[in-house]
């Protein structure tokens, strides 16, 4: 116990030492997106009976808290294996379950910061409810979850900073951008409606934003499921990849 | 003495690199044991393997009993590591760094022993300093801290002194000299053949991942007797076509292996009657490096098990 506490706390501070480029950066970030895109449809946009701006701020929440988890524990592992102080956790009677646990728990920890940061200070710029706050729990801690431990594969599976750099730009970025963060997927085509719907991370924002609002695309209930068993997958995955060793012992 | 190492027919392929050949020594407990090797003969994968860094494909290993792979917790709690490679985390500082390894190990407010570590390794006046800011012999001596925080009675130094100056390396022996007659075994694997010679008690050599000698450091040294007499001659006559059959040339001076201090005089008298003119004269025992280049060369055998030593 005492080995995973300190490896989770060990993780926690490399991020909040770094804190203005972990934490502060991806909000003044998420902030900018809203200023331009209120500014500019705010007047002119309701998605689902909800002005556009309040619209967009659950979505800008969700995809900070999932990108940040992700960055958090694949740029922790890949920094580690690269200059090597990897095995400083690899050296320790640490299990591999707890070695889960810290780095996911520490990803889902930088991905919730960052999102009520980012919450905190768009939410001066509309008008926000809470219908439902236990469906925005579930989903901000199952999104974080997913990715922090999609991160611990990335930063497993890479040797190098640009391969990393590539599965962040090339299946990260389009997955959460185009899972519904600026606009309802009803307002797409049929057919690329059904590719959103192959999108985890299109339930994670719409289960998240019905508990703002109360109205989703699809029923959270069938969002839960879809991102409960996505968790169970991807951290099954990561399990097995780990017991094995797989490119951290050989 | 109990066992605290032991490595049982350890194989070891990394592709094509057969890099552990069927690899067995046991080491005591209280022992100070040298692994010796050129670079590529094993030594770090072995060390690897005994550390969990690596997967033997085949073999055993056990720290004081426990079997690093099946009960790898109580193993890894029994060893203390100092990898080779020159590793930082650069986010904390050193007081950090060793708060954190403690707490990998499953302690606690470990502070008065961490303490004491830096006075040893003189490292006090840098324990806030973060590691970024460490020269490269202070980061090798926060290693040496981090794999002694848990107290662990098999520790295993994996080239420590590589780039290292004098006097942090008398430093460090001392310490490590100190942990080892309080009882610690000391795995110790160096280029340095005249630290190895000063320091451990026995020695292992691999060569291409086998075990090519095993044995005290005393029985190794006897396995290669005799002293050796260098001569510098002066550029006025060379030495005769007899003499050089006789005389390896190393450095402009000519080096004759003796089995015995009588084949001295033959040898001064045969110069003499020559017309050479000795510039200056040395004679020197046999040493570790002597054994080594030997033992490299193919003039020992293969020492199959814990107790054949180098074959005559």
């Amino acid at each position: 116990m005492i080995e995973f506490r300190t490896l989770l706390y060990k993780e926690v501070l490399r991020f909040w030492k770094v804190g203005f480029q972990t934490v502060a950066a991806p909000v003044l970030s998420a902030l900018l997106y809203l200023l331009i895109f209120s500014h500019v449809l705010d007047a002119q946009v309701k998605v689902n009976g909800v002005p556009y701006a309040a619209f967009l701020i659950p979505g800008l929440v969700m995809m900070s808290l999932v990108q940040n988890a992700f960055a958090n524990s694949s740029s922790s592992l890949i920094q580690s294996k690269i200059t090597g102080s990897v095995v400083f956790v690899l050296l320790p009677p640490i299990s591999y379950v707890e070695f889960f646990l810290a780095y996911v728990v520490a990803a889902m920890l930088r991905g919730l910061m960052v999102g009520l940061g980012v919450l905190v200070v768009t939410g001066f710029f509309a008008p926000l409810t809470f219908i439902a706050p236990q469906w925005i729990l579930i989903f901000a801690l199952l999104g974080g979850g997913i990715l922090g431990a999609f991160g611990m594969i990335a930063g497993i599976w890479a040797d190098k900073f640009d391969q990393l750099a590539g599965f962040q730009n090339f299946l990260i970025m389009p997955l959460t951008m185009l899972s519904g963060v600026f606009y309802s997927i009803h307002s797409l085509p049929a057919f690329w409606q059904q590719v959103s719907h192959l999108n985890p991370v299109f339930y994670m924002i719409d289960g998240f934003r019905f508990g703002f609002f109360g109205v989703s695309d699809v029923a959270p209930e069938i969002s839960l499921m879809v991102v409960a068993m996505s968790f169970f997958v991807v951290s099954a995955a990561t399990l097995a990849l780990l017991r094995s060793g797989y490119k951290l012992r050989y | 003495m109990g066992v605290a190492v032991s490595i049982e027919q350890v194989e070891k392929r990394f592709g094509r690199l057969q890099a552990l050949d069927g690899v067995s020594l046991q080491i005591a407990e209280g022992e100070f044991f040298g692994l010796l090797g050129p670079n590529g003969a094993g030594k770090t994968t072995l060390i690897s393997c005994l550390a969990g860094l690596v997967r033997p494909d085949a073999g055993k290993i056990r720290v004081l009993g426990r079997d690093v792979v099946a009960d790898y917790r109580a193993a890894r709690r029994l060893l203390g590591v100092v990898p080779q490679e020159l590793v930082f985390d650069p986010f904390f500082s050193v007081r950090e760094t060793l708060r954190i390894q403690s707490g990998y190990f499953g302690i606690r407010n470990n502070d008065d022993w961490i303490d004491e570590i830096l006075a040893n390794l003189d490292l006090t006046s840098k324990a806030e300093t973060n590691m970024r800011r460490l020269s490269g012999g202070m980061k090798r001596r926060v290693l040496v801290a981090q794999a002694l925080v848990h107290k662990p009675p098999v520790i295993v130094l994996d080239e420590p002194t590589a780039g290292v100056d004098v006097e942090l390396r008398q430093g460090l022996w001392h310490f490590v000299q100190r942990l080892n007659r309080e009882g610690h075994t000391v795995i110790l694997t160096t280029h340095y053949l005249e630290e190895a010679e000063a320091l451990c008690g026995r020695i292992a050599m691999l060569k291409q991942g086998q075990v090519v000698a095993l044995d005290t450091m005393s029985n190794l040294l006897a396995q290669f007797p005799g002293h050796t007499l260098s001569v510098a001659l002066t550029a006025d006559v060379a030495l005769p076509e007899v003499l050089r059959a006789q005389a390896t040339e190393v450095d402009g001076r000519w080096q004759f292996r003796l089995a015995g201090f009588e084949e001295i005089e033959p040898l001064l008298r045969a110069m003499r009657e020559a017309g050479c003119v000795i510039d200056d004269m040395r004679l020197a025992q046999a040493d570790l490096e002597d054994v080594f280049v030997g033992v490299m060369q193919g003039k020992g055998q293969r020492a199959g098990n814990e107790n054949s030593g180098v074959a005559q």
